[in-house]
Order: C-alpha cells, then structure tokens, then sequence
C-alpha cells in the first residue's frame, strides 16, 4: 500500500463535488473516443461509399462479375464506365482465406488440444509462447516470406510435377497466411477446451474410454461451439488481411477457384487504389471506399456472430 | 490425471494405437508450426545478417587543386561545387590503366557506388587540407560487387548470366590481392536514410518516423485507454450505455487495421487537412487502433485490484476520484503498462493503415518532427521487398531483423514488467 494521502480530506462541499464531476465527465469522453472512433469509421466508409454509389449503381458493384478500375480513368468516360464488380474480389479473397483456413485449422486445433490435454505443464509453458511468436511476428515479415520463399518453391515444385502454379498464386498467400493465423486459433480453442468441466473427462474415462476416445466423442464435441467461434474469428482476420496478400497475391481481378492461378483481394485492391494517385473524385479512388465498406461490413458480421457464440457458450458451464 | 490404460488392457492394442495415432496428430501439428517459425526465422536471419556489412574498395585518389579549389579558399561552399565524379573517375581509370574503351571503362566505374563521388566530396570537405594531395580514400562499392563479396553472385556462370563481368572479375582479383577491397561494418545502414541505391540505403530514417510515430501513439492511446478503461470499471454502472461501450470496443479489436487506415484517410488527411505522410497522422490511427488492446488490458489490470483496497479508502472519507486515482490506478499501473507495451509492439508491426495514409512514399531525409513527411520500419520493409535488386533482398531482410529484435525488446520489457511489478493478491 503506498501512503494514503486520504487523511488531509476535510469535506469542501461544492468543490469536491465540482472536481467530481469534471473527472467524472472526462472519463466518459475517454470511453465515448472507442464509439466515436467506430462513428467515424462507419461516416467515412459510407459517405465516401455513397459518392461512389452515386457514380456506379449499386447492384453492378456487388454482382460484377468483372473488376478493371484502371479503364475509368479515360477522359471520355469519365467515371462512368469500367468495370466495378467486386465478385471476383469476393471470390479471391476467400479463396485465399479458405485455403488459410485448411492450413490454419487441422494445425491450430491439434495443437490447442495437445497442449490443453496431453502436454505436461513444462512442455505448455515453453511450447504457448512459442506458438504465440507466430502471432507476434509483423504480417509484412509473413508477406516478405511469403512471397521470396513460399511463392517460388511452389512454382519449381509446380514445374517438377508438370503443371503450372502462378508465381503470385492464391496457394503462396494462403498458405502463409494460414501459418499466421494458427496461434489465434490454438490459443482461442485452448481456452474453450479448458473451459469443458473436468467433470466431463472424468466420467468418460470412468465408462473406459481412451484419452482420444474421450477427446474426440466428449471434449471436442461439446467445445464446438467455442470453437466455431475461435474459426470464425480466425476467418475474419484472414479476410482482413493486408500486407501478406498485398506482397504474395496478385493484382489482376481473375475469377477463378483455382489455388495456382493468380487470384486478387479486397484488401489488396484498397492499397492499391489508394497508394498511387489520389484524385478524390473518380470513381476508382472511391470505389476503394466502397471496398473498404464491403470489408467492414463482412469482418463486422463474422465478429458479432463470433462473440455471441463464444458468449453463449460460456454460460453453458458457469 | 486417470490413466486410460490401467482401467482397460482387454481389447487395447487397436484402441492404443489409435491413441497413439492422435496424439502424434498433436505433436506434428505442434511441430510443423514451430517448424515454420524457424524456417522463417532462418531464412530471414540468414539473408539479413550480411547487410550489416558492406564492401569498400581503397582507391588513391589526387584532388586536384586547380579543379577543386583554384583561389585557394577552402572554403566548403567552394569545394563541394567541384565536380568530384570526374576526379574519382580519373582515379579509378589510374588505377587500372588497362580499361580503355567505353565499354570498360562503363564496367570500371561500376565497380564502385553511384554515390561514391558524395563520400569523396564529404570526405574532402570535411578535411580540405587533402585538397592538392594524393591519398587514400575507402569508397563504398557498388551493390553488385558488394553482392559478389559476399558470394552471392557465381562467377562461374556465363558472363551474360551475371550481374559482375569477367573484366570485373579481374580488377576485383587484383584488388584483393592487394588487400584495397574488404568488409567493414555497416554504419550507414544503420545511420543513413532511404536510397535508391542498396549499398547506400539505411534504415535511421525508417526508425526515426517508427519512434515518432509510436511516440504520438503512446501520448495518445496511453492516457485515453487508461482513463476509459477507469471509467469503465470503476465508474460506469452496468447500464445500456455501457454495455454499448464494451460491445463497441471488442468489436473494435477484430476490426482489420486497413479499415483504420480508410478512417485515417477520409477524416485526419481528407476532413481535417492535417499533413499527409506523417508521423502525427500514423500515430493518431495507430492510437485508435491500439485502444482497445490498451482498453481490455486495463480493465483486467483494474479488476485484479481487491475491493479491500477501494473499501479501505472510502473508510478513511477519500472521495470517489481519490480512492481511484491515488490507490486503485496505481497498483493497476504496471498491468496497464504491460497492456500498452504489447499494444505499442502491436503498433510497431502494423504497416497496412500507414499505407493508407500516404508513409509510403520515398524519403531520403531524416525525419525531424512529427509534421515531416516520414516512413516507418515495416514500411520501409514493404519498400525494399518490392525492389528487384539483389543488394535490397539483403536490406530487407536485415531490416526485418532489427524490427524483430526491437519487437523482442518490447514484450521482453512487458514480460519483466510484470514480474517485478505486478502484485498478486
């Protein structure tokens, strides 16, 4: 306990109770900034979004099937053609995220329950942290790697096995970008493993069962939840995702399912909408915006839905 | 923990090898992970550690005194209007009198950096007693030899398959036989700022904007996480408003940090006018970024602190905001600062939002204040990853290091923080 200075109190009446009031008002304006700050996100993301709606109608950004922003930039067409259909970045950024996601949960999940079942507490207390490196790591780092290694030894293995694998293909960028994601899903599903009562594992073990047996037909099914949770999470980080596809992914806007080909993103096309020149009335700069609106407005989704699963699971067991 | 396999033997060997099975699922998974963090790591570090040296070539060099200086004044303005490229040149063609034609010639001023003729220049200034006299200078050697040096480069490849020439070759050969050409530390890529040219880039400029930068964030994020997360624990009654607050501020946290760097655009640089590609602006939209990691970190901070000690001081007659702010606020304090370190190395990292904001662009100076156009490490990173010279690559991946180690400084900080601060109760 540091010294209480609580002594010299003697009751002011007003000026306490002045003083009071003003910390009082202050500590809300502090806390207001956090919904402030999403006001403004949303303002600007759809004011900038309505001045492009205004210019390419509404339908023919979400239902596109074809992206060139380049050609609006014509004289003669002054924004009012090219092609703004956002499908194929739709497309290519969940090809991308899918293809994380396949990388991202066998290995998250596996380890989360190495760690929270079989892992003695030595090999957990050193193993955690190290996992959680990967998460600490820069995603510009992820993106470099990706691109300087990932992307060429896919290429020459590729070209060994005779077929062809783009070098800026979505396999590189979501192969990578899976590595990125498996600490937020091994130490989101530790914890909802964690959170299944001992209880439960020790009832299974009473009736006979192995420790796999009773992870995968009584542990894992009733932390499904929490884990849908922690995937859905992890899906919204990788569809938010920036540098690692800015760096390993393409540009070109192909619509494609195919991992080896080059696919590009929405992240990928804000940057590169809004690095280069910034007339702030074509409709190529704002269309970035409207991007930016549809990335919101996806990753937003997933969260809420995220966190109230995780929260309703939670009172489950409590 | 039960012993699955001393309650049953009958029937075990299918089941154990099944047991067997999953948990070597476990352990793979486990190892491929980490086996990709050393892979990267590795690569990294083996590709980065060369840039922290670089190739100089000694060259003896005669400053003419009727070029440089003809009235004799040594005065600096006076000398650095001299055309040292033209002198350095002379030098080089002296020292290897067998290139004679253009084409060698072209191959011999390649040998050393573009920027060679500045280190004379500087060095001249610097000390204008060498005016008129014949020394030795150490010059930076261009990117491809220096690559060379390093063995990055196979000289037994076809000569068109190369980026150094057999003449090249050659002159490297008799320089080193007469021990002019070798490695030193360096300097400037930790003193120097941005280049074009690999041999002369540095990464001082980037760590300026990168402190700068995370200065603002800290003065910003810092008080106004600390206070909000006050609020919200030791004031806020658990109303709807409140429940909005937290709401918002988890989501916040899952937002991508593009989406930050979108606010940053259409309000700090478009609304308000404020300079573009600076450190103020980067480090307000990484402040609103990091919030809510500060924001979470405190509140839990906060609420490890036992009501005894809030009871205790409501007892002796403090007020609300005294018991808070005199008691409660500073025993939570090193669990708030270990929140804002994490967040302030989250911040370090993030490169995309700064993107947005226009610290993209290229600048050779040294960023001075927090209204000067600036970059940042990761982005700098990002930069040299996109230039196709060998000698970036090298850059790149040293520069990568020094973001690693410095990031590894930070949660190592956070790490001891709480250790020694942190009171359990």
């Amino acid at each position: 306990m540091p010294d209480a200075p609580a002594i010299n109190i003697t009751y002011s009446g007003n000026r306490a109770r002045t003083v009071e009031l003003i910390v009082r008002v202050i500590l809300i304006g502090c806390a207001l900034v956090a919904v402030i700050t999403t006001v403004g996100i949303v303002a600007s993301l759809l004011f900038e979004s309505l001045r492009f709606f205004q210019k390419i109608p509404l339908t023919d950004f979400l239902f596109g099937l074809e992206w060139s922003p380049q050609t609006a930039l014509r004289a003669d067409q002054v924004g009012a053609s090219g092609a703004f259909g956002a499908i194929p970045l739709i497309v290519g950024t969940l090809l991308i995220s899918a293809i994380a996601m396949v990388v991202a949960t066998p290995l998250g999940l596996m380890s989360a329950v190495y760690l929270a079942e079989y892992a003695s507490d030595r090999t957990r207390g050193i193993v955690k942290p190290l996992l959680e490196l990967l998460a600490g790591i820069p995603t510009v780092v992820y993106g470099f790697f990706a691109a300087l290694i990932v992307a060429p030894m896919l290429r020459n293995g590729g070209e060994n096995l005779g077929f062809a694998i783009s070098s800026e293909s979505a396999l590189a960028a979501g192969l990578t970008m899976g590595v990125m994601i498996i600490p937020l899903i091994s130490s989101l599903s530790d914890d909802v493993i964690n959170a299944v009562p001992q209880s439960l594992r020790d009832a299974s073990y009473g009736l006979g069962a192995t420790q796999a047996e009773t992870i995968k037909q009584i542990i894992l099914p009733a932390a499904v939840p929490g884990i849908a949770g922690s995937l859905l999470l992890a899906t919204s980080r990788a569809i938010g995702e920036t540098m690692i596809v800015v760096m390993a992914a393409g540009l070109a806007a192909n619509l494609t399912l195919n991992p080896f080909e080059a696919v590009t993103t929405v992240t990928v096309q804000i940057v590169t909408l809004l690095t280069g020149d910034q007339e702030f009335d074509s409709a190529k700069t704002l269309s970035a915006f409207a991007l930016g609106l549809l990335l919101f407005v996806i990753t937003l989704c997933l969260n809420v839905i995220a966190l109230q699963i995780v929260d309703r699971y939670k009172e489950q067991y409590d | 923990m039960t012993d699955p396999d001393s309650i049953i033997a009958t029937g075990r060997s299918p089941r154990h090898k099944a047991e067997l099975r999953f948990r070597a699922y476990g352990i793979a998974a486990i190892i491929v992970s980490l086996g990709f963090l050393v892979v990267m790591v590795g690569a990294i570090v083996s590709r980065g550690t060369g840039a922290f040296q670089q190739t100089f070539v000694q060259i003896e060099i005669n400053v003419p005194a009727n070029k440089v200086d003809p009235q004799g004044t040594r005065d600096p303005n006076v000398i650095k209007k001299a055309r040292f490229s033209s002198i350095l040149k002379k030098a080089m063609r002296q020292r290897f009198p067998e290139a004679k034609s253009r084409q060698d010639k072209k191959s011999l001023y390649k040998l050393v950096s573009s920027t060679a003729e500045y280190t004379v220049r500087d060095a001249v200034v610097a000390d204008p007693s060498l005016v008129g006299e014949t020394s030795t200078f150490s010059i930076r050697a261009s990117s491809d030899v220096d690559m060379f040096m390093k063995g990055n480069i196979d000289p037994t490849l076809e000569q068109s398959r190369r980026r150094i020439d057999d003449k090249q070759l050659a002159w490297i050969e008799q320089l080193r036989a007469a021990g002019q050409i070798e490695k030193q530390f360096n300097t400037q890529f930790f003193t120097g700022g941005d280049s074009r040219e690999p041999e002369q880039a540095g990464i001082w400029g980037a760590l300026a904007g990168s402190s700068l930068t995370l200065l603002v964030c800290f003065l910003l994020s810092f008080p106004l996480g600390v206070l909000a997360a006050v609020y919200l624990e030791e004031f806020a009654s658990k109303g709807r408003i409140n429940r909005l607050i937290e709401v918002n501020i988890n989501n916040l946290a899952a937002v991508p940090s593009i989406v930050f760097g979108l606010l940053g655009l259409a309000i700090f640089l478009n609304f308000f006018q404020l300079p573009r590609s600076t450190p103020l602006v980067g480090g307000m939209v990484l402040a609103l970024m990091t919030l809510p990691t500060i924001i979470i970190a405190s509140r839990a901070s906060l609420r490890a602190v036992p009501p005894s000690i809030r009871e205790a001081a409501f007892g002796l007659g403090a007020s609300k905001v005294q018991t808070t702010f005199h008691h409660v606020v500073p025993l939570a304090m090193p669990g708030m600062l270990t929140g804002t370190i994490l967040g302030m190395a989250q911040a370090l990292g993030e490169t995309a939002p700064l993107l947005m904001i226009g610290m993209v662009a290229f600048i050779v100076d040294i960023p001075g204040g927090v209204t000067e156009a600036a970059t940042a490490l990761p982005v700098q990173i990002f930069l040299w990853a996109d230039s196709p010279e060998r000698g970036f690559l090298e850059k790149t991946s040293a520069a990568i290091l020094v973001l690693l180690i410095f990031l590894v400084i930070m949660n190592l900080i956070a790490i001891i923080l709480r250790r020694r601060l942190e009171v359990r109760w």
